[in-house]
């Protein structure tokens, strides 16, 4: 370690943090308790009830959650609106689709790929605009979802309009879920195995790892950067850099989430990935709060959910959502539940009111007298906090 | 040659058109109105339910039947226009530019879906078709109606010029874009050229979409949404906030997608128009017109 050639004292905290709170309501705590028992219900559900129609449109949420999950690391952390996320959902979905139905790869083979193929996607349309004005970025990312829809639409290899068929559902080294699986006497079928898949390893991997993710230092410099981004390069952050990884790790998790799509609908058509679908996407994210774990998954099945269980408001429902844009924004611009949301009987760590610190600057040598001055005033803070 | 030439000047003076309007808001507030387009796609549908009103006048003769349908819903839109800048833009104005974006997208949304469960998701004909015998001028077809439309196109643009950069209420408008709070404290009323910004950018929308409508012949509840994916990058290509700007980028717009269609085929037209409004964004942010934008902090 070099040798500093100041040795100030680092100074004394003015004042003591009161501890953490401990017990079952401790806020952190209970959320985690809540999510574990939602996981466990959801992983006994197939035994009580496994309808075809439940497990699929339950499927159809969890890929939505994960989608949404991505997204919220663009629009969330890192404050970038984007209004082409499908896009990634079409290139994670066609990549799979084309390596599985015409050059025979297993879906688990065909991840690296799709993996590459949101990276290459995400460089190409952020590299460039990700220097820009942040609204450039908004509309840019409108055009790419356009020019990735109708290449799909007018390429031979993605099957053209009518997009691509009989999708095998997910395998790992030649054995697939279509095969069933019988544990203990009972027998899952592939939907079921699909079902379980996408909910220990997709909502594992899109829900622990994004909103871990937001709480490391990574996730600091997004939020800073969303925050004040000259004020974040004024602290060392590139911005340029920090943005470019929110947009990078969003698109592989919506390439992801297209993988999944692929498996579970075992078709798809350019007609999917129309700019109406990225902007759902952004409802369950803007609705239920952005930047808040639990508002996007409450977001997401909402979106996604809402039109099954509530038959008559399908057709009136993308009226309702765009009003509900408006509205949220105006009234409640942090979503129904913010990122900072407590619920209000669990118990909050009480920090008092901090008294407004007098500025201390001793740098180098000053002259005797204002150096006893500030001496002075010096020992009688010190004195003051202890 | 001169047919692509031709039909990208007819086609790029719609862009110019709704471009405008699109450019004058972000030069004047900043904000990108996603629902500009959408404007477009409203200014043809109250064209469509005015003529239906107007049926037993149909025999005068449809140009000055559609030089009325046109003021018409250019009033209406125009009106619409404050209203959305009045209940959805103003509230948001000093918050967070991602509100702002969000709710334009949801104001965007909002209009589509209303005229949707209005009048239905289906084409609807539009009941006033302009039709000419077309002449022959250096080896391209121009049709009369083409003419009109263009020579519409053009007044409109004249006055608009004349009115931004030699009236008393332009002015205002320009020194709100320079400062807003400058201009607040010398006296000019934002909130009023604010409204009436909106105003005359969504009346020009409502009239490149009457004029569209007229000359394609059908109309749907999604026409907006490419059209103003194509005015923005007319506006990127002028440069973003600056009247000639945006006249020129429609043009230049038009006449890109108009060799584009020929050189690559008709399915390729929207991909070629956006990949060049990425390559605008890379190598020419700031557009053919524009000045370098400083972003005060």
């Amino acid at each position: 370690m070099a040798k500093s050639t100041f040795n100030l004292p680092a100074p004394a905290p003015t004042i003591t943090r009161p501890p953490a709170v401990s017990g079952l309501l401790a806020p952190t705590r209970f959320m985690r308790l809540v999510a574990l028992v939602l996981f466990i219900a959801a992983a006994v559900l197939p035994f009580i009830s496994a309808s075809p129609y439940l497990i699929s449109i339950l499927t159809s949420a969890m890929i939505y959650i994960v989608l949404a999950m991505g997204l919220n690391v663009v629009v969330g952390y890192a404050g970038l609106l984007d209004l082409g996320f499908i896009a990634f959902m079409a290139v994670g979905a066609y990549t799979s689709g084309i390596l599985t139905t015409q050059f025979g790869w297993s879906m688990f083979e065909s991840i690296p790929v799709v993996v590459l193929a949101c990276i290459a996607a995400g460089l190409i349309i952020g590299g460039p605009t990700l220097r820009l004005r942040s609204d450039y970025l908004a509309i840019v990312t409108l055009g790419f979802g356009e020019i990735i829809r109708i290449t799909a639409k007018n390429l031979q290899i993605t099957g053209g309009a009518t997009g691509i068929h009989g999708i095998p559902t997910w395998s790992f080294f030649g054995w697939s879920f279509k095969d069933g699986l019988e544990l203990g006497g009972i027998t899952f079928n592939s939907k079921i195995l699909l079902y379980y898949f996408v909910l220990f390893v997709g909502i594992g991997l899109a829900v622990v790892a994004v909103s871990r993710l937001g709480k490391g230092k990574l996730g600091r410099a997004w939020k800073s950067v969303r925050d004040d981004e000259d004020v974040s390069e004024a602290m060392g952050i590139n911005g340029y850099k920090t943005k470019l990884m929110a947009y990078i790790i969003g698109a592989i998790w919506g390439g992801f989430a297209g993988t999944l799509m692929a498996a579970h609908l075992s078709a798809i058509s350019p007609n999917s990935f129309e700019f109406l679908y990225s902007a759902l996407v952004l409802m369950a994210v803007v609705l239920g709060g952005m930047g808040s774990t639990p508002g996007v998954i409450i977001g997401a099945l909402f979106v996604s959910l809402a039109p099954e269980f509530l038959r008559d408001f399908s057709e009136w429902r993308y009226l309702l959502f765009g009003v509900l844009l408006v509205v949220v924004m105006i009234f409640r611009p942090k979503g129904i539940w913010p990122a900072t949301a407590v619920l209000p009987f669990l118990k909050k760590r009480n920090i008092e009111e901090v008294p407004p610190t007098e500025a201390v600057t001793v740098v180098g040598e000053l002259d005797d007298e204002f150096g006893d001055e500030l001496d002075g005033k010096r020992n009688a803070n010190e004195e003051g906090t202890r | 040659m001169f047919q692509l030439i031709w039909d990208g000047l007819f086609v790029g003076s719609f862009y110019a058109l709704v471009a405008l309007g699109y450019s004058m808001v972000y030069g004047i507030i900043k904000l990108l109105n996603f629902a500009h387009g959408d404007l477009y796609m409203l200014g043809s549908f109250i064209a469509f339910v005015v003529i239906g009103g107007f049926t037993g006048l149909m025999g005068i003769g449809s140009i000055p039947i559609l030089l009325l349908v046109l003021l018409i819903s250019m009033l209406a839109t125009g009106g619409i226009g404050v209203l959305i800048e009045r209940v959805a833009y103003r509230p948001l104005r000093n918050s967070p530019r991602l509100s702002a974006l969000i709710t334009a997208v949801g104001v965007s949304f909002t209009i589509e879906y209303a005229v949707r469960q209005i009048f239905g998701a289906e084409p609807k004909v539009f009941p006033l078709q302009l039709s000419g015998q077309p002449m022959q001028v250096l080896g391209a077809r121009i049709t009369m109606p083409q003419l009109i439309l263009m020579a519409v196109a053009a007044v409109l643009m004249v006055l608009l010029q004349r009115y931004v950069m030699h009236s008393r209420e332009g002015r205002a408008m320009r020194a709100i874009a320079l400062d807003q709070n400058a201009s607040l404290l010398m006296g000019v009323n934002v909130n009023k050229v604010i409204s009436r910004t909106f105003f005359i950018g969504s009346a020009l929308a409502g009239a490149a979409g009457v004029m569209a409508a007229a000359y394609y012949g059908t109309i749907d509840f999604l026409m907006g949404f490419v059209i103003g994916l194509k005015a923005f990058t007319a506006a990127v290509i002028g440069g973003i906030g600056n009247l000639y700007g945006a006249m020129v980028g429609g043009i230049v717009l038009g006449l890109l997608e108009s060799f584009g269609t020929s050189w690559f085929g008709g399915e390729w037209r929207d991909v070629f128009a956006f990949g060049f409004l990425i390559l605008f964004l890379v190598f020419k942010p700031t557009g053919l017109l524009g000045e370098r934008v400083v972003e005060r902090v």
